[in-house]
């Protein structure tokens, strides 16, 4: 596939005067390169060509694993689409360049096409290394390096699932399928993680002495040996595989022989032993290689040939090739800057690492190992927590050489940019838990901060002091740090704060001039000081008499601290006029009505009462996206008599005006569905009766699929619970409107109870400490510990709330009752539902509809003025349409 | 139309361009309701009245000049530094209760042939009674 230049005439000399460089390989490295030239290019000197030997535009390799989790290759795309479509970029997917003519200045792709270049950047990365033992190409052995290599994985392991369930007469017997990975190191672990993903059994052989060999020393491993135990990993260390063997039926791989003797039955493996640059291109075109290969640069990435380069894996810099992203970026940036006519070199690479295994935390940088002479290790473990941290010093005690952290890597993210500078204080301070009182950390300005795009703490500061950013969004969409692996975004935030602060903007998060308090702060306020009216929370905490921004606030607060309908008392007055009216305002001042359909499920009798009332109250009906039906034009003195039809039969309000649950979206699952496997109705229907009424910072959607399929897309809600063999899993943090997001897995394989008190914490804790109007996705962002923390505080009770989440939930379940038919018991209530106090059943004499495709719709200005509108000339229930 | 019963009359508001609206007790503090009134030319009007919890009564017109929804009655009532205000349910502007001033338009202009600014009408409570005057 092909994508080719637009049409569009783009900007600079004229295109037979522009340079012309050619970039093999489509990887990451490559994708850095074409947004940092074209970012830089201003006078669009140069156009640039990539040929992508993958299929696909460059996708984030390092966020590989996430594919198990996402099972959507385009969630994986690098930086912004857009950049494909620039005129000056061309992409060719799936043609890898097979040779080189230096003379020529040409290269040749895979289908014989020869294309000229003025210079040549060779991006081709490193290909997984097969170890030579015997079968190795057995079917079922797999490496890992690309999402076609993840996506075959995933395959085999579901289909050797299915193979493995048998039915006897006692039942269904399912037999795990058992996976192993040859390989200790980090993508290794990454791989038996995914294994344990998928659901198969991981034991990962290791030939070194411990895991991480590479990033951590012995005391680090056996901490972390603990740790992947504990995740149900076994691991194998100081063990040769010798050979792959056979299974005798079916030829696919099913035993591995290990030199000690010992063997292990397998139906699945995982090569995880290394890579291999992919120097091909360049040895044949007689470039230099290094001694374990990789393409011969100079520090700046240029080869022998002064019109050809190579950054990223491939590149030999310094005698040796770099596996880690985060030099290669620097290299694509250092060839740009040469190409623009700069003077940038090579500075080093940072190979500060961090395993991505979720509940494994291990993160190492700079000297790890000691190796400094003189150096000094300050170690502190707690073997029962399975906690290791070092710390790595000059022979000053002073001077910060490097570190490792396994099972608490808390201090990694702000110590590791003080590499190579003096620590303030005692350094075993910075290794107690929860920082042990260590000094707080003023960064140098040239600490890099965020590794994966090299931004150093210098530049951030100066993306709030001089590019005027006013918050981390700005920051990061400025200085692109905190964009690829987010690790580095506590410290980023924290930097970005600080530096707001000291230029005097005021970092506020006050809810309005009424509130000092962020809406959290206010939810802990009100729920610790037990207070519950407005006038006694806004003398107490605040100031005037509030507004339309703090008010419904307090309102939602007050709410979901169950204090009693929304309408009564003071509240009333608190709410915005959707809540207030129990309907939906529309743009002519008359509402929508939404009776609840719990899981979008409704019977023909329902269906026939809404559609009478519908009918005889002249509503326009729509069905909407959350599967029911939304009935428009209903006039404040309606609502009522709308209402009293709809709660005798059986319906009761849907909260479709309510910042609140709005619905639980569901696909017919197993009920009706020949691949359903739960009923995906049923527990739609139950988490929509748990959870209606629940007001919240924001509106609140849900779904429930019932099979990998996912035709509910829950995965767009805020939560997503998908059906599995063994259970539900369950996402957060989708959305769908303007920014769209998926969510993303909180936990796997639930049964219904444990589904039940993991959405109930998930929502309460989201309820008490989102910001206002803050959805799910957002929250997660900012929320302490982001996902992981949400995990620790749902799932592992981390913060001991546990118990006080789940006993708020109770108390909005035991509290709820439908608020209409509340409203329609209470005559004081029902008084706040005529159109003019002092005409209270007279409609409001502006309004004017006409037909359109058999309904009717408001009427535009034009068509009043013309009066081809129909005003609302009767005071019954019953509007006519003009057919 | 249906009207409530004939309310008790004031000398002092009993004239042409006084509308007896209703009893100050109809009317919630801080949350607005809506009143049917003919203005002397025989023109029927729709205001939004007003009461706040110092017992002060104020009347606006109910037409949003940015949505042209008759709706400001069903705005949220509070205070911006301390002036009694309503934002309007739609677009949320901001307006002065007592003068019908925009004090925040919210980035909108009003619809065609609507003043940005609301008209606002006296107000007299006597025997409990809240009347509006129209001029
Ligand atoms: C599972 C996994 C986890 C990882 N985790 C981390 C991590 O946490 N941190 C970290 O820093 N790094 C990590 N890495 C390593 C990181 O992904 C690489 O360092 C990075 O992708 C290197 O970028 P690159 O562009 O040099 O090579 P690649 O991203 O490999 O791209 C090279 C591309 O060139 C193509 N190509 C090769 N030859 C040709 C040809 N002749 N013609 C056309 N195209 C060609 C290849 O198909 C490939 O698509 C991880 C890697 C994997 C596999
Ligand atoms: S998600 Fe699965 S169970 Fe539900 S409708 Fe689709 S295929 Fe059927």
């Amino acid at each position: 596939m092909t994508t080719t230049q637009g049409s569009e005439q783009p900007p600079g000399p004229r295109p037979d005067d522009r340079r012309h460089v050619v970039v093999v390989g489509g990887g990451m490295v490559a994708q850095r390169f074409v947004e940092a030239l074209r970012s830089r290019d201003d006078a669009g000197a140069w156009r640039v060509s990539v040929f992508a030997e993958e299929p696909r535009t460059p996708y984030d390799r390092v966020g590989l694993t996430r594919y198990f989790e996402v099972r959507d290759a385009e969630e994986l795309t690098l930086g912004d689409p857009a950049l494909w479509d620039d005129p000056l970029v061309e992409l060719h997917r799936d043609c890898a360049i097979t040779a080189i003519d230096r003379g020529a200045r040409t290269v040749t792709d895979r289908l014989g096409r020869v294309h000229p270049y003025d210079e040549l950047v060779l991006a081709t990365g490193s290909s997984a290394a097969v170890p030579p033992i015997p079968g190795h190409d057995l079917p079922g052995v797999f490496v890992y390096r690309t999402i076609d290599d993840v996506a075959a994985l995933r395959g085999w392991v579901e289909a050797k699932r299915e193979t493995g369930r048998v039915t006897t007469r006692g039942g269904v017997v399912e037999r795990p399928v058992r996976g192993a990975v040859v390989g200790g190191g980090l993508l290794g672990l990454e791989a038996a993680g995914a294994l344990k993903a998928l659901g198969a059994q991981a034991t990962v052989i290791e030939f070194g002495s411990h895991l991480m060999g590479v990033q951590i020393d012995l005391g680090g491993g056996h901490a972390l040996k603990r740790l992947i135990n504990d995740k149900g990993i076994a691991v194998r260390a100081e063990t040769a595989t010798k050979e792959l063997r056979p299974h005798r039926r079916t030829g696919h791989v099913g035993r591995m022989d290990f030199a000690d003797g010992g063997r292990l039955d397998v139906d699945v493996v995982v090569l995880a032993t290394g890579v291999r640059p992919r120097d091909e291109l360049a040895r044949a075109a007689g470039l230099e290689v290094g001694e374990r290969g990789g393409t011969v640069v100079d520090l700046t990435c240029r080869t022998a040939d002064p019109h050809v380069w190579a950054i990223g894996e491939v590149a030999c810099i310094e005698g040796r090739c770099l596996g880690l992203v985060a030099p290669g970026n620097t290299m694509a940036e250092v060839v740009v800057d040469r190409l623009l006519g700069g003077g940038a070199t090579f500075p080093g690479a940072d190979t500060a690492t961090r395993l991505k295994l979720s509940g494994v935390d291990v993160a190492s940088f700079g000297d790890a190992h000691g190796r400094t002479s003189g150096a000094v290790e300050i170690v502190w473990a707690d073997p029962v927590a399975g906690v290791y941290k070092k710390l790595v010093m000059a022979d000053d005690a002073r001077t910060l050489l490097g570190g490792v952290f396994v099972g608490d890597a808390a201090p990694y993210a702000s110590l590791r940019p003080m590499l190579g500078a003096e620590l303030p204080g005692d350094p075993s301070a910075f290794l107690l838990p929860e920082g042990g009182g260590a000094p707080a950390l003023e960064l140098p300005d040239d600490a890099t901060v965020c590794s994966c795009n090299n931004v150093s703490a210098g530049t951030i500061r100066g993306a709030v002091d001089e590019h005027g950013c006013t918050d981390v969004a700005g920051v990061k969409a400025c200085t692109r740090a905190g964009t690829t692996c987010g690790a580095c975004l506590p410290l980023v935030t924290k930097l970005t704060r600080t530096e707001l602060t000291k230029a005097g903007v005021e970092v506020s998060n006050a809810l309005c001039e009424h509130f000092s308090l962020s809406r959290a702060q206010l939810f802990d306020a009100v729920r610790v000081a037990d207070l519950h009216t407005f006038s006694e929370i806004i003398e107490r905490f605040g100031t005037g008499r509030g507004c339309d921004v703090c008010k419904p606030v307090v309102a939602s607060i007050l709410a979901s601290l169950g204090n009693g309908h929304i309408l009564a008392g003071e509240q009333a007055a608190l709410q915005d006029t959707n809540d207030h009216m129990l309907a939906n305002m529309q743009k002519d001042g008359t509402y929508s009505v939404v009776p609840r359909m719990p899981g979008g499920e409704v019977t023909p009798e329902g269906l026939i009462v809404v559609g009478q009332v519908a009918k005889d109250f002249g509503l326009y009906t729509k069905i909407t996206g959350g599967q029911r039906i939304d009935m428009f034009g209903a006039r404040v003195e309606q609502l009522p008599q709308i209402w009293e039809r709809l709660v005798a039969a059986g319906f009761e309000s849907g909260h479709a005006y309510g910042k609140s649950l709005r619905t639980v979206k569901s696909c017919v699952g197993s009920t009706w569905c020949r691949f359903g496997v739960q009923d995906s109705v049923g527990m739609a229907v139950r988490l929509e009766l748990r959870y209606r009424g629940l007001r919240s910072p924001h509106k609140l959607k849900l779904g429930v699929s019932g099979c990998a399929r996912e035709c509910a897309e829950a995965r767009g809600k805020d939560v997503g619970v998908i059906a599995t063999d063994k259970g539900w899993n369950v996402y957060v943090g989708g959305n769908g409107g303007q920014t769209p997001r998926h969510a993303r897995l909180l936990a796997e394989d639930l049964d219904d109870a444990t589904l039940l008190r993991t959405i109930d914490r998930f929502l309460m804790y989201y309820v008490r400490t989102a910001d206002r109007l803050q959805r799910t996705a957002p929250w997660l962002d900012d929320v302490s510990g982001g996902l992981e923390g949400v995990r620790a505080v749902v799932m592992d009770d981390s913060l001991g709330i546990g118990a006080d989440l789940d006993a708020a939930m109770a108390a909005h379940v035991d509290g709820y009752e439908d608020e209409w038919k509340a409203v329609l018991s209470d005559p004081d209530k029902l008084a706040r539902f005529g159109s003019f106090v002092n005409a209270p059943t007279t409609p409001d004499p502006a309004l004017a509809y006409v037909p359109e495709r058999g309904q009717k719709r408001p009427a535009t200005p034009d068509e009043v003025a013309g009066g081809l509108a129909d005003p609302v000339l009767v005071s019954g229930p019953i509007l006519e349409v003009r057919a | 139309m249906t009207t409530l019963a004939p309310l008790p009359a004031d000398p002092s508001v009993d004239g042409p361009g006084w509308t007896a609206v209703c009893p100050l007790d109809a009317l919630a503090p801080e949350r607005g309701a809506a009143a049917l009134v003919t203005a002397s030319d025989g023109e029927e009007l729709q205001v939004a009245i007003f009461r706040l919890v110092d017992g002060t009564v104020h009347a606006v017109q109910q037409l949003d000049p940015y949505s042209g929804a008759n709706v400001m009655s069903r705005g949220i009532v509070g205070t911006r530094r301390g002036t009694p205000t309503v934002a309007a349910p739609v677009y949320k502007q901001v307006f002065e209760l007592a003068t019908g001033r925009c004090l925040d338009a919210a980035g909108k202009e009003p619809r065609d042939g609507l003043a940005a600014d609301l008209a606002a009408f006296p107000v007299v409570v006597t025997g409990g009674v809240v009347h509006v005057g129209l001029g």
